[in-house]
């Protein structure tokens, strides 16, 4: 593998199931040592992709090179050097953490003091030193999920293909999750994410491709994506909703457009293109109007509402 | 690449086995399962049925509940291979360099070495109500045998089930219909006894060739018979497993690849 070679490098992969095409053309170059996030709702074919890259789906059609080797004619290469964590926690509840790790060694054919000693290290950077000896079955979700990756780690892939790994878990599983993999980041190694959530491929992801019927429809830096949900945005509550009118035409004096008003909330919010000139020009106008301001934010479009934006033109 | 096969496959027997050792109650229920059926069909039912030529119906039955306890490995198996499947853990397999048949092989080895196991307990069993080998040690190591290829057939069409099924779930559906299999023999009752098409049935079951063999081979009661079946039962109990692996294995394999 050259040095610029990507470490995932796919080209017009295609794969029908029946009548439905999971992946119509689909394209990516992810370079090595970077977090990629494959992004999409159920059904757009990021559960498909990640198959076909761990040999264990054939592609109908297109290229797909994991690591500068062909996924199809050299699936056993292929396999020597990737790391899967699918959906599910692929663990053995009955056996501990360690055991399973153990297990997982010795087939990728470590001898069994050194399947024994990565197992030690793996349950030590995982976090589950301690619960290590203890069969699965007593396992946190969160706790299921860090051994689920850390046998996925077992002989330190050069790329790990992480299939939705937060899916089912609450916030406090989640974070931890989060943290092992930016772990396993720092360590060098290439990782495609596949996630239905936005906020998880922002904190994740060095860049992101956005799957829709099997194709991506847009790629960029989580930044990059935001950007096409328009630019920053000056937000403001108001103390008193009577406010409002009068704090709209500052606003669209200060933004040079048209705020989004909502009373309910005593909300509005208006596009700015000049950050911090807009924010203090709008500080200075309202306190010498006398309204009574809650709260004012500058702040960027979440990946919400670029992927909204994404997909409405998509579908426009 | 030879050896590797191997060690992947005792590794992944291994997995089995320290799972037993760390949560007994499912292996010993499989294990006590069949003993509850032959004190059931022992003392319950047996009284009421008559045996072809006379004889004990306990020595009757006894190789009828090994045939049958071979039969319900199919569920054991099924359990097994579905369960790593619905869990990912087939996958996880399958994206390792490991020898693709060693998964399916180290499955093969514990399912064989809990069926050894169960044997011994219904053998044990049958000894403690008065069944006896009467056959020499050869015939009895032949019977004991033909036992054990039967579950070995049996065993892969465990694993292609439990891979073309949807989840753990659906053992259910098998679980209800091993019994006819079961039943539709002469495993519990003379084929004689059951309305002609039936019985005919019964006769070319391939758990009957099994029960006809090894009734020969231990000495026991209701040996033999008229049919063509009946009258080549060794035979039988050797070819309907090598048909049924011969169907199997490559259907379960091609399965395995492309799960």
């Amino acid at each position: 593998m050259s040095a610029t070679e990507p470490a995932v490098h796919v080209d017009g992969l295609r794969k029908r199931y029946g009548d439905t095409a999971a992946l119509d053309g689909f394209d990516l170059a992810v370079p090595p040592g970077t977090v990629h996030g494959l992004l999409g709702p159920n059904g757009a074919g990021k559960t498909t992709a990640v198959r076909i890259l761990a040999t264990l789906t054939r592609p109908d059609g297109g290229r797909a090179r994991v690591a500068g080797l062909d996924v199809v004619a050299e699936a056993r290469q292929v396999r020597a050097r990737i790391g899967l964590v699918g959906q599910h926690a692929a663990v053995e509840e009955a056996l501990s953490g360690r055991q399973n790790l153990e297990l997982f060694g010795r087939l990728h054919h470590l001898d069994r003091a050194t399947a024994g000693r990565r197992a030690d290290e793996l349950l030590d950077r995982f976090g589950l030193a301690g619960t290590g000896r203890k069969p699965v079955t007593g396992y946190s979700g969160g706790m299921r999920r860090r051994l689920d990756l850390a046998a996925g780690m077992i002989t330190a892939p050069e790329v790990l293909f992480l299939d939705e790994p937060t899916t089912g878990l609450d916030p406090r599983g989640r974070a931890e999750v989060w943290d092992s993999v930016r772990t396993l980041v720092a360590g060098g190694a290439t990782v495609l994410l596949t996630t239905q959530y936005l906020d998880e491929a922002d904190q994740l992801a060095d860049r992101i491709s956005v799957l829709d019927a099997g194709r991506v429809i847009a790629e960029g830096t989580p930044e990059q994506l935001k950007t096409v949900a328009g630019p920053d945005r000056l937000d403001l509550v108001l103390r008193s909703a009577a406010d409002l009118p009068a704090a709209a035409a500052i606003a669209a004096r200060v933004a040079g457009a048209e705020p989004d008003v909502d009373p309910d909330t005593r909300r509005l919010g208006v596009p700015v293109a000049d950050r911090v000139a807009a924010l203090t020009e709008a500080v200075r106008a309202l306190d010498t109007a006398g309204i009574r301001v809650e709260d004012i934010a500058l702040r960027r479009p979440t990946l919400d509402e670029a992927f909204l934006q994404i997909t409405r033109k998509v579908d426009a | 690449m030879m050896v590797w096969a191997l060690t992947d496959s005792w590794t992944i027997a291994r997995r089995d086995f320290a799972r037993w050792a760390r949560q007994p109650g499912p292996v010993l229920a499989a294990l006590l399962f069949p003993v509850l059926v032959v004190l059931m069909f022992g003392y319950l039912f047996g009284g009421a049925i008559e045996v072809p030529g006379g004889g004990d119906y306990r020595e009757y039955l006894m190789p009828g509940m090994f045939a049958t306890a071979m039969l319900f490995g199919i569920e054991t198996t099924m359990v097994a291979v579905s369960t790593d499947a619905a869990r990912g853990v087939t996958d996880r397999f399958r994206s390792m360099p490991m020898a693709p048949s060693a998964v399916v092989a180290g499955r093969s080895l514990s399912d064989m070495v809990h069926s050894v196991f169960g044997l011994a307990v219904l053998l044990g069993c049958g000894l403690l109500i008065g069944w006896r080998a009467h056959g020499g040690l050869g015939a009895t190591v032949l019977a004991v045998g033909l036992l054990l290829l039967l579950r070995f057939a049996l065993l892969w069409v465990g694993i292609w089930l439990g891979l073309v099924v949807r989840g753990p779930e659906s053992v259910v559906a098998v679980q209800i219909l091993v019994w006819p299999v079961a039943f539709l023999a002469n495993t519990f009752v003379p084929p004689e006894t059951m309305p002609a098409g039936l019985g005919a049935i019964a006769e070319w079951n391939p758990l009957s060739a099994t029960v006809a063999a090894t009734r020969e081979l231990f000495g026991n009661p209701g040996a033999g018979g008229d049919s063509w079946a009946a009258t080549h039962a060794l035979g039988l109990a050797i070819v309907w497993p090598v048909l049924i692996l011969a169907v199997f294995v490559p259907l379960a394999v091609r399965r395995y690849r492309a799960a």
